[in-house]
């Protein structure tokens, strides 16, 4: 089990190791979502939730496997309970406010393959959280995603207005500011011990 | 995605042939160059040459024999649910992958970590099993994973050799550079892997404005 305080795991999850600057995980999104400011800010609330109820699923999968020894079964339980999480988010979005709906578009059903969501669930179980650190953790990810995803939606609109070599335009212009601002989150590392 | 499909439906339209199904992968529907799928191994572990060869093998693997298996079953599956069937078909053969990496070697198992799980969400493999495998004979899906694969390992052996030669002078290795060298650390750092994808990205994106150029007139013309 592991002993590391609330405060500590929602540092490292949300700042020291930002899931997309550090660990490279929801580069996709990242990288398609960042564009508008208020589809970054909505698309950050959708995958803090799908990452909350998931992070409490897998930690009751791990459970039940642990005590019906099938270990083999990790990825294939937690793949299909993050599914149907997705799948619930939707049909909710879709009812509760059809404009963003449409505006995440094919990017909703994609939280399924966001690698952010998966790793959460492998993370929290290498490391051993019991429930209240899953749910700290979950929560520092999801927010630490949703601090990348607003701040690279600020840049790509200021951008706009700038003149962009052809060459650059598109993904290669983002990356190099995705590697900048990697940089500038590299000076959080030390706030929290890992 | 969309120019993607119009490139798959272009080919189907000139008649299947099973070089091109092979062939495309590597260099002109390269994955990674020029589709941007896959990011997030790729900017993950290419932090020296043989993690990145380990990775780009496995990630073959699984695309190979996902293809093959949804291909064999494309007419079973119920359109309904086939996107949860491929993730399933997709798990099943990373978590084979995850453990016979572990019986192979560990160190390997250790440096890769998290992210031979993460194969199954790897957009790459659910992206072929969806616009290719579904629709097409299982031989021909079996060229399409192996080309794919290989124009995937082969991005990330570019990505790989680049970030090691300059972060830590050595290839798969290997010392590359007299002791004197002072080597990058940031290419070895996170950042590094955006910088270095994003200026592979501006090489390709200069040697495809320069294959366009010439064609361009011509067409114009009648």
């Amino acid at each position: 089990m592991n002993n590391d305080s609330l405060w500590t795991i929602f540092l490292n999850a949300s700042l020291v190791n930002n899931f997309v600057l550090a660990y490279f995980l929801g580069i996709c999104p990242f990288l398609g979502v960042s564009a508008k400011l208020a589809t970054a800010t909505r698309m950050g609330g959708a995958v803090c939730f799908v990452m909350l109820v998931s992070s409490i699923c897998a930690y009751g999968i791990n459970r039940l496997l642990i005590a019906i020894d099938a270990p083999y079964l990790q990825l294939i339980s937690y793949i299909v309970v993050i599914a149907s999480t997705v799948q619930l988010v939707e049909m909710f979005i879709k009812k509760a406010s059809p404009a963003l709906f449409r505006a995440l578009g094919i990017f909703l059903p994609l939280i399924t393959t966001n690698c952010a969501i998966l790793g959460l669930a492998l993370f929290q179980t290498n490391k051993g959280y019991d429930l209240l650190q899953c749910l700290v953790y979950a929560l520092g990810a999801g927010i630490g995603f949703t601090l990348a995803l607003i701040l690279m939606a600020g840049i790509r609109e200021k951008l706009e207005l700038a003149t962009v070599p052809d060459m650059v335009q598109g993904t290669a212009i983002t990356l190099m500011i995705a590697g900048i601002l990697s940089l500038a989150f590299m000076g959080f590392a030390g706030l929290g011990t890992s | 995605m969309s120019s993607k499909d119009n490139t798959v439906t272009n080919v189907a339209a000139a008649g299947p042939s099973s070089t091109d199904d092979f062939i495309k992968g590597l260099w002109r529907e390269n994955p990674v160059f020029v589709q941007v799928l896959g990011m997030c191994p790729v900017l993950a572990v290419t932090n020296s040459g043989s993690n990145a060869l380990a990775m780009g093998l496995a990630t073959t693997f699984v695309l190979v024999l996902s293809n093959a298996l949804v291909s064999a079953l494309r007419s079973f599956i119920p359109k309904q649910v086939r996107i949860a069937t491929f993730i399933l078909i997709i798990a099943t053969f990373v978590t084979v992958v995850d453990y016979l990496i572990q019986a192979i070697s560990l160190d390997i198992h250790r440096a890769l970590g998290a992210f031979i799980s993460l194969i199954v969400v790897n957009c790459l493999i659910l992206g072929r099993a969806e616009a290719f495998a579904s629709k097409n004979s299982v031989g021909r899906s079996i060229l399409d994973g192996l080309g794919m694969g290989l124009g995937f390992t082969f991005a990330l052996l570019c990505l790989g050799g680049v970030r090691e030669i300059l972060g830590s002078g050595s290839l798969f290795g290997f010392a590359l550079f007299p002791a004197g060298f002072q080597p990058w650390i940031v290419m070895i750092l996170p950042s590094g892997g955006f910088f270095t994808l994003g200026l592979w990205l501006l090489v390709f994106n200069r040697l495809k404005a320069r294959q366009a150029e010439p064609v361009s007139p011509q067409e114009a013309t009648p």
